[in-house]
């Protein structure tokens, strides 16, 4: 069985954002709406700080809170992991952006764009006006791919956008039930975490932050 | 990186304080021995009124009947049932006061619900924590045995609305020892000295003391909704280890 996750490599990513910026192209997002942004943390007391840069967005959940709520059924999760909404059934109600831990969800109630008139990249999609969005993972270019026999996380045009954009190879998708893909590879050479595990959700997105010992 | 959630607003928070106050209220007059059906039919609109003003904030005003699809995980799904049940039982009510009983369970199952909808949330560590299906559970009870209290002032009532506010309290105290938040400060100050010890040193003017526990509960969930739901945000359990070692 396959599970569609993404890897975030702490010690590559420099917050450059080109993830978001691809993100944003990729799917139209308007103003204020970042389905995969970079968070720009800073850890400890001066003069002991560090600063760290982590990519943030819809961890894809093996247990998502946000489908457990969702009382209209808009969200569900794929066989092979990725969360979905159905843009037709929600209702905008938010509870799935309340019960979200990841600040992953968004709702915008009219139609914006980044300037006065829509640019060319900019869709004008009435289905995303009052609903919850986020990131889908690049679902479409994922199943195209699939159906022209191309490999996710391996071929570009198989694989989500932020990914592909990673200036720094920082950022990896794949099969995490696939011990030969890129993604169990790393994840078998690196110590790795998972935001907020302690909450049970089973995030599919995990940070890589030191070599294995 | 905490982030004050800003989707559920007032509209969203007069849900709980209208729904927690009106099924309390159903749930309390079973305790009277007045027969008026003003109470009955105010439990039923204060429900309606609150459900009114979180469908004012939902997106896709239209498609509100989508609400109903998920009765097997989602909380908001059970309390729109729990409603749907509430309304004909408490309407039946004020024709066959015997039905009053089945109304106040639906009332109680409602309640039951709104306390789980935000025990459920699991991004906001102020609605997460387990202690907080007893506190809404029991304000709204206390709130609802308050409004009672305006209308009728039986012994069983006065002592119901008594233990209510004192378990609510009780209620507090644990959730605050679980969850503190400073923004929950006033409205639990308020709690304390108007929603607890005013309202029951006001026992012998029933209607004050009721209302005393009614703002203060209403005071509270308003916080509760609005100004304590923080997100957890991000946080790092291991630094990135780079360069050489």
């Amino acid at each position: 069985m396959t599970r569609w996750a993404m890897v975030a490599d702490l010690r590559r990513c420099v917050g450059c954002q080109t993830c978001t910026a691809a993100c944003k192209q990729a799917n139209a997002t308007p103003p204020g709406v970042q389905w995969r942004r970079v968070v720009d943390l800073e850890v400890g007391e001066y003069p002991h700080v560090k600063r760290a840069f982590v990519p943030v967005g819809c961890m894809h959940c093996e247990d998502p809170p946000c489908m457990h709520v969702c009382p209209s059924t808009a969200t569900r999760k794929r066989a092979d992991g990725i969360v979905t909404v159905d843009y037709d059934l929600c209702i905008g109600c938010a509870y799935c952006a309340v019960a979200c831990p990841y600040q992953a969800r968004f709702k915008v109630d009219r139609q914006e764009f980044a300037f006065e008139a829509a640019m060319p990249n900019e869709l004008r999609d009435e289905r995303r006006i009052g609903v919850a969005t986020k990131c889908t993972f690049c679902v479409d270019r994922i199943d195209a791919g699939l159906a022209q026999g191309l490999r996710p996380g391996v071929d570009p045009e198989a694989t989500p956008a932020c990914v592909n954009s990673c200036i720094a190879k920082a950022l990896h998708f794949g099969d995490a039930q696939d011990p030969q893909s890129n993604i169990s590879q790393l994840l078998a050479e690196n110590q790795f975490f998972r935001m907020h595990e302690e909450l049970g959700t089973g995030p599919g997105f995990y940070y890589l932050w030191d070599k294995a010992p | 990186m905490n982030w004050l959630q800003r989707h559920w607003d007032a509209r969203a928070a007069a849900n709980f304080m209208l729904g927690g106050t009106g099924s309390g209220l159903m749930v309390s007059l079973t305790l009277a021995s007045s027969d008026s059906a003003f109470p009955v039919l105010l439990s039923s609109i204060l429900v309606a009124a609150g459900l009114t003003a979180v469908w004012l904030e939902i997106g896709r005003k239209l498609r509100a009947v989508h609400v109903f699809f998920n009765p097997f995980t989602s909380w908001m799904t059970r309390e729109s049932f729990a409603a749907l049940l509430l309304f004909p039982l408490g309407i039946g009510a004020i024709f066959v006061p015997s039905a009053l009983p089945f109304a106040a369970a639906a009332a109680a199952a409602f309640l039951y619900c709104q306390a789980r909808i935000l025990r459920a949330a699991k991004g906001i560590p102020a609605w997460r924590a387990p202690q907080i299906v007893p506190l809404i559970v029991l304000t709204g009870l206390a709130e609802g045995a308050g409004l009672a209290l305006v209308f009728a002032a039986d012994p069983l009532l006065l002592s119901f609305f008594v233990l209510a506010v004192a378990a609510r309290f009780v209620a507090w105290l644990r959730y605050r020892a679980a969850v503190p938040i400073p923004a929950l400060e006033p409205a639990g100050k308020a709690l304390l000295w108007i929603g607890t010890v005013a309202a029951i040193a006001l026992v012998l003017v029933p209607p004050l003391a009721g209302l005393a526990a009614l703002a203060a509960g209403w005071w509270l969930k308003l916080a509760l909704v609005t100004r304590a739901s923080f997100n957890q945000g991000f946080s790092l359990p291991h630094l990135p280890v780079r360069g050489t070692r």
